[in-house]
């Protein structure tokens, strides 16, 4: 009898090609894994694994550096949400101006300015911002942070929140005005709610790079100024410790959940 | 970078029109003062003559430049020879970028193609399982790669338990943990325009490569292959270009044999050693070369629209 | 009850460019209150521009819109007592039904109590209350079709404006909203100006027509002037099915023409204005005027052969060959079949019309 020796033909599939897809993604998550698995690690010693405890969290909370993680969190905390409003205020104008605004010249150079901070190099926006400061004679501490991090994160809250303005007919708007609404009414009432989960998802990315920024901050922050991820940068130059990773678990877990709060609320379709 | 950078938007209506400068003002003062004219300002600083604890003395002055170009001896009156030590860690950075390019390009292409032909409900979700570490702290993320590879970290660990190996491995500090700890940061900028692209491709043209007697490999290279590629190039410069400027890979993954330019300029504005208008310069330098990168991304792209009518 | 000779919409001279594109080449028409006015076309001839200028979405490039006397054309569409229901309804998805229809009411000044108890009526009007609590996503094609509807009557507007708003729907239930809309314009005695493209619609519901092609107006009156006496080439062509030929003028006497067809064929048919002796023009018969029969009949024939005959349902359509000339077509309704014969392909016959069923039109 004769067997079938090859599989259905499928000119989309490939061979390796899902093996190399799930290594992918082993790798993207197994460091990711590694971590959090560690900081629950019993042992003080990094290399040896005793056994499933949550003292390193404790540690986070009460130990000897818990003061200098505290204020370093209640920083980043702070300047996230400010510059997360801020920006997201700024870019929810922006995208009515360039979404609803018509054809205009400047146009091209508007949304060149907005995705700016995503073209320039992170290092280069470091650096540039430093001097900036630095030339105007301002010091360096939470408020040089918290404007280059509003700067930084309007192009992350503008690309979600246009996107979604671009996908809601101006009909809604032109059927408020024609039922008498004013353009401020039609503004407020129809269109603030229809774009809310691209608003809402745009503040979350927001808040998350803000959170997130390293680099930019560590240049701006001045001195004896710290955010979490400077904070634990510089615990980590001295060797990394089963703290460092303790903090970093609970870090990744807050941007998960707001990375998973955002996908789902802008998968939400509100217009349907 | 995000994907779908460089075009401006679709579909635009003009209901708020006459608004539309008080709208966008914001924006324009934000990013004007907070983005543009600190860029002119390191312009500036990169003329201006360094100050010995940092910052600068406003004098005119071609010093960094000259410095990262030229070699005039200890006391610098020797006869200018070219320097290699700045134009040797610009290479390093590209040559590191680009390793790390095609590292996530090969694993990268065949990750978009299997996630774009998978049924269209499940595609979102794989596409999220793909940019969740994105959203992750990079900090975090370089910090855990480190954590992992390390001598005895649980990856060594894990090859000496299965007896693969009888010592370590050292991977950390070497030129390939850095490839690594760039090709974790930025994948998903690669992974994000191949699967638009592939997304989409009309797989008809497959089936008739295959009805013309093309095997499936061949179709995907002389078929499949040229009709996405302007989402491979996307990928790739998307890639490219934040792994060029990037610290934190090289700084904490690399040690101090695998210097690359981030480091080089951050070193400059850091505690009293630094040479405040060298850095300038050296941004700039960087700066230039990834704004003609992206300008030529720019029209290849407009190229291929235009192409496709 | 109202003044018909009332202008309810007075469109002078409008014109609409964008860029060097002239969308609407100055047009002025007159709506007549409580008037079923339509705009039909096929799309891109400038009806929907024409209806957006008079809701206040567009700019009027040149010329004025008047409403009941006043001037409106500067005005933004929330100080306009017009209301729209648009194409694709343009229900607030974040709102209830009862919010939807109150949204105008509340916009005008009502206080959110009045404003729910009227738009309740309104629900009760287009038989929906028991659906008020509902999201529109919740609702059917027809039936948020109905809430649109009631939406934009609830602010008691002067003028009501429909915006093809039947499309979305199927043949079944486009037919049944035909007849409601109609209903509903004479019990609340609103003018409507309805857009579409659909000529049929327009000749089922209208009390006028303007007919528009390429930003101007073609025709304009009752739907039996339109359909009956078409103004010219385009108006023939566009509304219903007809036989177009190519004919000259040979000799025109006591408000007669005597066309000539080709072949030796030869058509008397009434005179028409700025058409003279020797012209060459077209010429209109819709095909369900003409009738077959062996002999010639009183009034116009003409001789030919039948090539094929079409069972299309409710009718048959036969086309037929004239000896050198062009090809007919010959409408026969099923329910005519008594009276009325049909031939084999191949026969030799006749072609018969009144006097005055064919009809010279003006290019």
């Amino acid at each position: 009898m004769a067997t079938a020796k090859s599989a259905k033909f499928d000119i989309k599939s490939y061979k390796g090609f899902k093996a190399i897809t799930l290594l992918c993604l082993f790798v993207l998550y197994a460091p990711l894994l590694v971590v959090t698995i560690y900081s629950f690690n019993a042992s003080a010693s990094l290399t040896v694994w005793e056994g499933v405890s949550l003292r390193w969290y404790a540690d986070v909370f009460t130990g000897p550096e818990s003061e200098k993680f505290k204020l370093a969190a209640r920083n980043s905390f702070v300047i996230a949400i400010v510059a997360a409003t801020v920006s997201t205020t700024i870019a929810t104008l922006a995208a009515t101006g360039m979404v609803r605004g018509g054809k205009f010249k400047l146009r091209t150079v508007s949304f060149g300015l907005i995705s700016l901070p995503l073209m320039v190099p992170e290092i280069v926006s470091a650096v540039a911002i430093l001097i900036f400061f630095n030339s105007i004679g301002f010091d360096r501490g939470i408020m040089t942070i918290l404007l280059a991090h509003i700067a930084f994160c309007i192009p992350f809250a503008y690309l979600p929140i246009s996107a979604r303005m671009q996908g809601i007919e101006d009909s809604y708007e032109q059927a408020a005005m024609d039922l008498y609404a004013t353009k401020k009414q039609a503004f407020t009432k129809i269109l603030i709610p229809l774009m809310m989960p691209g608003i809402i998802s745009g503040f979350l990315l927001a808040f998350i790079v803000s959170l997130d920024d390293f680099i930019i901050t560590n240049f701006v922050k001045g001195a004896g100024v710290e955010t979490l991820p400077t904070a634990i940068f510089g615990a980590v130059k001295q060797g990394i410790k089963p703290n460092i990773m303790a903090i970093s678990t609970m870090l990744l877990g807050v941007s998960v959940v707001m990375v998973t709060i955002s996908y789902f609320v802008s998968k939400s379709d509100n217009t349907k | 970078m995000a994907a779908g950078a460089a075009s401006g938007g679709s579909a635009t209506t003009d209901t708020y029109k006459e608004a539309r400068t008080w709208l966008l003002l914001p924006a324009w003062v934000t990013l004007t003062i907070l983005t543009l004219a600190p860029v002119g300002m390191m312009l500036i600083y990169s003329f201006l003559t360094k100050e010995f604890r940092g910052g600068v003395i406003w004098e005119f002055s071609l010093a960094a430049y000259d410095q990262f170009f030229f070699d005039r001896g200890l006391f610098g009156d020797d006869p200018a020879k070219i320097e290699w030590t700045y134009i040797l860690i610009f290479w390093r950075s590209i040559w590191q970028a680009g390793a790390a390019t095609i590292l996530s390009l090969v694993i990268g292409f065949p990750t978009a193609y299997f996630i774009a032909t998978r049924p269209e409900s499940q595609r979102p979700i794989w596409v999220f399982l793909i940019t969740i570490p994105y959203w992750v702290n990079l900090l975090i993320r370089t910090v855990s790669m480190k954590f992992l590879l390390r001598d005895n970290g649980p990856f060594n660990d894990f090859l000496l338990s299965i007896g693969l190996i009888d010592s370590p491995i050292t991977i950390v500090n070497t030129n390939f943990a850095v490839q690594l700890g760039l090709f974790y940061s930025y994948l998903p900028f690669m992974v994000l325009p191949i699967y638009a692209a592939v997304e989409r491709y009309n797989f008809s043209l497959s089936e008739a490569a295959a009805d013309l007697y093309a095997t499936k490999w061949v179709a995907l290279r002389r078929i499949l292959l040229p009709a996405v590629k302007p989402g491979v190039i996307a990928g790739c410069i998307l890639v490219f270009v934040p792994s060029m400027g990037s610290f934190l890979a090289p700084d904490l993954l690399g040690g101090a044999k695998n210097f690359m330019i981030g480091s080089l300029i951050e070193e400059q504005f850091k505690g009293n050693a630094g040479n405040w208008p060298f850095g300038a310069a050296a941004s700039m330098i960087l700066l230039t070369m990834v704004l003609i990168l992206l300008m030529a991304y720019a029209r290849q792209q407009a190229k291929a629209e235009n192409a496709e009518g | 009850m109202s003044n018909k000779e009332q202008i309810a919409i007075d469109v002078r001279g409008a014109v609409k460019r964008y860029g060097d594109f002239t969308a609407l080449k100055k047009i002025s028409l007159s709506i007549m209150d409580n008037e079923f006015f339509t705009l039909l076309g096929p799309s891109g001839c400038g009806k929907t521009t024409l209806l957006r200028m008079i809701a206040g979405f567009e700019d009027v490039t040149e010329g004025a819109i008047f409403l009941y006397g006043d001037e409106i054309e500067n005005l933004p569409p929330y100080e306009r007592p017009v209301n729209t229901v648009f194409q694709n309804y343009a229900l607030f998805p974040h709102m209830t039904i009862l919010d939807n229809v109150a949204f105008g009411l509340e916009m005008r000044g009502a206080s959110k109590a009045d404003a729910r108890t009227r738009a309740g009526e309104m629900l009760e009007l287009v038989q929906l209350s028991q659906f008020s609590a509902r999201k529109p996503s919740q609702l059917s094609g027809g039936q948020q079709q109905r809430v649109a509807l009631a939406r934009a009557l609830a602010p008691k507007p002067k003028v009501l404006l429909l915006d093809e708003p039947l499309s979305a729907l199927d043949l079944k239930l486009r037919k049944a909203m035909q007849l409601e809309l109609k209903h509903l314009q004479r019990e609340t005695g609103i003018t409507f100006i309805f857009v579409t493209h659909d000529q049929e619609e327009a000749l089922t519901m209208s009390d006028r027509i303007a007919v528009m092609s390429a930003g101007e107006m073609q025709q304009l009156g009752s739907p039996t002037d339109i359909y009956e006496r078409p103004r010219n080439m385009f108006v023939a062509d566009f509304i219903g099915e007809t036989n177009l030929l190519e004919v000259s003028v040979d000799n025109i006497a006591e408000g007669r023409a005597v066309c000539h067809l080709g072949g030796g064929h030869e058509l008397t048919c009434n005179e028409v204005e700025g058409i003279g002796v020797g012209s060459k023009v077209h010429l209109s018969i819709r095909p369900e005027r003409l009738f077959m029969s062996d002999e010639p009949a009183e009034g116009e024939s003409l001789k030919g052969r039948v090539k094929e005959n079409i069972f299309v349902g409710t009718d048959i359509t036969t086309i037929v060959d004239l000896a050198d000339g062009p090809d007919f077509i010959v409408r026969t309704s099923n329910s005519d079949r008594g009276n009325k014969r049909i031939f084999e392909p191949g026969t030799e016959m006749y072609v018969n019309m009144e006097l005055g069923a064919a009809r010279l039109l003006v290019d």
